[in-house]
Formats: structure tokens, sequence, C-alpha cells
């Protein structure tokens, strides 16, 4: 059996708010390999923050175990934060230190050597773009800058995992961009373990694998690829001139299993897409709806997550209890 | 528990920066304190001089005179205006056009030779230091010209003949430490001790609490960095600002106010630093309390209080009610205040306060075993 470089069986963390216990983490395992760029998906409320805090062992547990680079988060908290570097999801590094003294400031609580200073520091800081803004106050970057100093700050100790909780949470799509190459730079040439929260959909999509949880529960754990080949069914796109009506149609339709909107497009599953693409149209013509080009899509992330959670809440509301898990379950590994 | 120098050094050089950028605290920091200092040190001053006096003299002898002058001489009143019945001189006081009336009765002066002279003072218990000090230096200056005049009659008498020799008690008081009952001498020592304590108390619970708020406590909770030296990183910089200005506050007390420093100065130091990890102990408890800078101060602020009220500082203990007594014992400025007027004005040493000095010992282990327990490393 090979060594995961994070380990979580059956984890559970209660909470306690006004007296009323509440369940963030309800008997979730997962497991990342070395290497891996692991994504951990979700709706807000879903337990991912909370998730990496106990993994961190920020949090205490209620139950369960987990561990990373087989310390346990509890026992061993000071030994796994030796060996990670992590972002928390708000900017939370000193606003009143300057870029540089970050740096420096980090180096130092992670017992880097005055000379690996030397070389890793102006390393870092040319990686991340910020060589010319050393000498500017943190809270003064620009929102992108920001994550990008936590980034850099978080690898100064060179460590093995990074756990980046929703870094790019309101950073501009060219920031992200540049962000996540950096990312893939460090995967590629240090072998680094990324774990990852994020709620951008195209995010997802870049990791090796995905882990959705709702509700504190894993849902779905396994490649991006194969999360999208679970989803049953074909997806249809149209954009179409009359929205609630054509909505109601396709909702009532034979061979149609789930309508989803899409700003002012409807995408609509169909179990067989030779034969219900006509089946629309003719539908659509007789309603006097008109529609600009109607084409069958491949199914992406987006559109797994939303089916997977819908038809998840759908099962929960029904028995209360979770009925995809058994369905699609099964890790592939 | 472990200590690593390199993560201290790191997390004190963060500490110390962020301390220096921030002008407006360094500003707020030693200006109030010496604004306090200035502040209460001029104001506390509790003897009232010169105090607006009516007199009222049915007498109008010389006898009646000299007595309304003796009084004048004390420095202690000043006739204002003279009536001519209890009446008015009530109806003044009413107006709060003087503080103090004097009535004299008829032949004031053939009662002095008798030795059984009476008069009404009347005074504004509105305004309690205006009692005090008007009802202690009427006393005074009664007792003293009732000698004078004693003297004058044994003088005038002849001797032993007079049938009036025997005197009225007299008590012949001396005051030690302070003859001249300044005040400042009395409030500065205690002054330097409530400074120190609400700096130390507040600015303590502050610094531990602003990582939380500010949401930097997350990012340094993920690294290496243990309890203690998260803890120390914190007080050691505010322990040599707060060193500074009680070093200050004590330079100016001597040189400045002229109180007169009797004790010995490297007893006092030792025994102010320990007074010191007391109060820094205190805050600490509190830290682990509050979730924002506001409820830190807020509850800091409580102390500041009990410092006030319920130490000694300004009323004296002994007159309090039991549960005020207590409540006070909890500031730790109770004892400090006792070994700071006894170290400043009596000169004594640790012989003498040691008592004091193991209580504040066992405080601050007491706070740091609190606080050790409760100063958690996670978010929870």
């Amino acid at each position: 059996m090979k060594q995961f470089a994070i380990s979580v069986t059956n984890l559970v963390k209660e909470f306690k708010v006004n007296k009323t216990l509440t369940t963030a983490v309800n008997g979730l395992s997962l497991q990342v390999a070395r290497g891996d760029t692991y994504g951990l998906i979700g709706p807000d409320g879903a337990g991912k923050t909370t998730t990496m805090r106990v993994i961190l062992g920020l949090l205490s547990r209620t139950s369960g175990e987990s561990s990373v680079l087989g310390f346990d988060s509890m026992n061993d908290m000071y030994q796994i934060r030796e060996h990670i570097g992590y972002i928390a999801q708000q900017f939370s590094l000193p606003p009143n230190l300057t870029v540089i003294e970050n740096m420096l400031f980090f180096a130092g609580v992670h017992s880097v050597s005055a000379e690996d200073q030397k070389k890793r520091i102006p390393e870092l800081l040319s990686f991340a773009g910020l060589t010319e803004f050393s000498s500017r106050l943190a809270g003064k970057l620009s929102g992108g800058m920001k994550k990008k100093l936590a980034l850099a700050c978080s690898l100064v100790h060179e460590p093995q995992v990074v756990m980046l909780d929703e870094p790019t949470l309101g950073v501009d799509p060219v920031s992200r961009r540049e962000f996540w190459n950096l990312l893939g730079n460090l995967r590629a040439e240090k072998g680094l373990t990324i774990f990852i929260c994020t709620p951008y959909m195209d995010e997802a999509e870049r990791c090796t694998h995905v882990g959705l949880i709702y509700q504190g529960r894993m849902i779905v754990d396994d490649s991006p690829a194969q999360i999208k080949a679970i989803i049953p069914g074909h997806l249809l796109e149209f954009t179409p001139s009359d929205f609630a009506p054509a909505l109601k149609l396709c909702a009532g339709m034979e061979g149609v299993l789930e309508v989803q909107t899409y700003g002012e497009r409807l995408h609509v599953f169909v179990d067989d897409a030779a034969r219900s693409k006509p089946q629309l149209e003719a539908a659509l013509t007789a309603q006097r709806i008109t529609y600009g080009d109607l084409r069958e899509i491949e199914v992406r992330m987006e559109e797994a997550f939303i089916s997977l959670i819908r038809r998840q809440k759908e099962s929960t509301e029904q028995n209360g209890l979770p009925a995809l898990k058994s369905e699609v379950s099964g890790d592939s590994r | 528990m472990q200590l690593n120098l390199q993560r201290l050094a790191a997390l004190m050089q963060k500490e110390t920066i962020q301390i220096l950028r921030d002008r407006r605290f360094i500003f707020l920091f030693l200006g109030l304190t010496f604004v306090q200092l200035f502040v209460y040190s001029y104001s506390a001053s509790r003897t009232v001089y010169h105090m607006p006096l009516a007199v009222v003299d049915q007498s109008r002898d010389p006898t009646s005179a000299a007595f309304v002058r003796a009084l004048v001489n004390s420095q202690y009143f000043n006739v204002k205006v003279y009536l001519s019945d209890e009446s008015q001189a009530k109806d003044a006081i009413d107006k709060s056009e003087v503080k103090a009336a004097l009535v004299i009765p008829p032949d004031f002066a053939a009662s002095v030779d008798q030795g059984s002279a009476n008069f009404l003072m009347l005074l504004d218990g509105s305004d309690q230091f205006a009692v005090q000090s008007g009802y202690s230096a009427v006393g005074l200056v009664a007792q003293d010209f009732g000698l004078q005049m004693s003297d004058q009659n044994l003088a005038l008498g002849g001797g032993m003949s007079s049938t009036n020799s025997s005197l009225p008690i007299t008590t012949s008081s001396q005051i030690l430490y302070n003859p001249d009952m300044n005040d400042k001498w009395f409030v500065i020592p205690g002054i330097i001790g409530m400074i120190l304590q609400t700096l130390a108390v507040e600015q303590a619970a502050i610094f531990l609490v602003r990582d939380r708020e500010w949401g930097t406590m997350e990012q340094i909770l993920a690294t290496p960095v243990r309890q203690l030296e998260l803890i120390l990183s914190k007080l050691i910089p505010l322990s040599v600002l707060c060193l500074l200005t009680f070093g200050t506050s004590v330079a100016l007390g001597i040189f400045w106010f002229g109180v007169p420093f009797h004790g010995n100065l490297f007893l006092y130091f030792w025994l102010a630093l320990l007074f010191l990890a007391s109060c820094l102990g205190l805050g600490l408890v509190i830290s682990t309390r509050a979730t924002t800078q506001f409820e830190a101060e807020a509850s800091a602020m409580i102390f500041m209080l009990f410092g006030l009220l319920l130490t000694g500082l300004f009323y004296p203990r002994t007159g309090m009610p039991l549960l005020p007594q207590l409540i006070g014992d909890i500031a730790p400025l109770t004892y400090f205040l006792r070994i700071s007027r006894d170290i400043y004005m009596k000169g004594v040493g640790l012989d003498f306060v040691w008592g004091d000095a193991v209580i504040l010992a066992l405080y601050t282990l007491i706070v740091i075993f609190i606080s050790s327990k409760r100063f958690k490393m996670r978010l929870d």
C-alpha cells in the first residue's frame, strides 16, 4: 500500500452554535496520493474549509482519523505544520508588514537557514512576480498579488504538501490563470502535492482528482473525466426566444432526464440525443418558440456538479439518506 | 514546552515592526500615559485652600476679630462677605456664594476668657473635599487659638493664680513621611502603579487578540510556532514599552513633581517587574476570553476602574465593605500600591513588603497557569 500525502477516514466535526449541535463534516473519507492535485469542491457551507482546517489541526475533530504525510492531525500538529504550506481563505498575512518582511517572517518561523533564505526568497519573489513590489505593505497589494504573496510565503520552507483554501476567491480571471500556471509549474518541477478547495468548476477541471462534498459528506471522489462520465445521458444546449414556456416544455418531455438553466440558455439532459433532438425541435416549433443553434455539447464539471448536487438534494429530501453514494462510488484507484 | 530562538526572533521582529510602524499607537501609548500622570497628579489634590467664607460676627470684639484673622492666616479660608445672621449665612451657602460660614455668638471674648467659647461653623456638605478640609482646618485653628488665649491669660493672671488655668485636652500629633500633607506625595507612587497596570493589562489583551481579529492568527497557527513563542513574542516588546513608561513616570515623579524617593530604586524596579508580570498575565487571561480588540479593551477597562476605585489609590480600602474589598483584591495594583508607597515614601526594604511581593508572585503564577490552559493553538 502506498503512503498517501493526506488521508482522512470517517471524519466527523461538530460545532456548537448557540447551544445547538451542527455537524459540519459528517463521516468524510478521502485520500490524496503524493504528487496529486486534489480539488475539494462543493457548495458554500458544504464543509470544505472545516475539513481543511481539521486536517491541518487548526480545529479539533469530533471523531474519525486524519493525517498528513503519516502525521496525525491532532497529536502531531507541529510536525504537520513543519511540512506543509497553507493559504487561508481570507487574506491573513500581517497587513502592515511589507512583501519582503512577510517573506522573512515566514522563513524565520519555519526555521529556514539564512543561507537558504538568501537563495529562495528572491527566487520566490520573481516566481510570483512580486520582485518590484518587495517594499510595498502586504495590505496595500491588489487581490491577486496578495494571493501570490501568500503562495510565495507558504512555499518558503519548501513544503511537500500545500493546502489552499479557495485561493482565487475574488481574484480576476487573468490573475487566476497566472496563479494556476504557478501551481502547474510547482507540480511539474517539484512534484508538490496540492490540496485545494475551490468553488470554481474550471479550476476543478484542472485537478487530477476531485472530491465533491455536500452537507459534510463525500458524494463523488474521482478524476474530473470519470465524474463527468457518470452523469447519465447527453447534453443538449439551446437559446430559446421564450424562456419560461421552453423550460416547462422540456421538463415535461419524454426522454428528458434533467433541465438546467445557464444564463439565457437551457441545458437539457436527454437519454438519447439522436432521438430527442428532433422531438425537441418539433415541440418548440409547435409552441412557436424560436431557438438558435440547438446542439449537443460536452458535459463539463459545472453541469456535472449541478446535476450531482441536485440529485443528492432530492434523495436527501425523499428519504433523509444519501442514495447516490452507492450508485456512483467505488474508488477508482 | 519547546522554545526555538529563531522562531521567537522572527515573531518578535514582526511585532516590533508592527509596533514601530503604527505611529498612532505609539503616540497614544506614550501620550496618554503622561496625560494620565499629569491629570491625576494635579487633579488629585484633595485639600481645599482659600475657601470662600461668610462671617456672621455677633460679638464684634477684638477676640472675635482675632479669631477670624487666625482662620484667614491659616490659608484655608478667605472671608468673602460679612453677614448679620445665621439664616443669611445658610442662604449664601445655598446659593453657592460661599463654601463655609462662621457664626460667632455675642460675648465671644468673655466666653473665651472663661474657657467656654463656642462658635458655629457651617460647611457645604455637597462638596465633600471642602467639608473635610474646612472641618479639620477650623478645628486646628480653634485649638491653636485657644492655646494662645490660655497662654495670654496665664501671662496676664500672673502664674498659677488664674481660676481657668486648666487647659482643654490637647492632642499633639506628628505626621510621619509627609509632614506637609502634600497630596502629590501620596498620589504619585500610586499613580505610577495605576498607569503600569492600565497599560500592561489592556495592551497585553489587545496584542494577543489583534491577530485573531485581523485573521492573521490562522496563518501563524499553520506554522510550527509554539504557544510559548507566540505569547513571549508579544509580551517582551510590550514589557519594554511598559518599563520605559514606568521609568519615565518615576523620573517625572521625582524631578518634576518633587516627590522624594526614600527607598531602594533597585528593589523598587524588581518589584515593579513582578507587578508588570502579574498585569501581563491578567491581560493574557482576558485575551483568551475576548474575540475582538474592542471586547479586550472593554474587559481591561473594568480593571482600570477597579484600580481607580477599589485598590486604595484614592479611596481608603479600610472603610470599604467586604465585597468591594474582595473585588479590589483581583486587581494586582492593590498589592503593588502598598509596596510602592512603602518603598517610595517610607523607604523600607524587602523585609517590610515581602508579604505583598509573595502575593504578587503567586498571582502571577496563577494567571499564567490559567491562560496557558485556556490559550489554544487552534481556532476553536
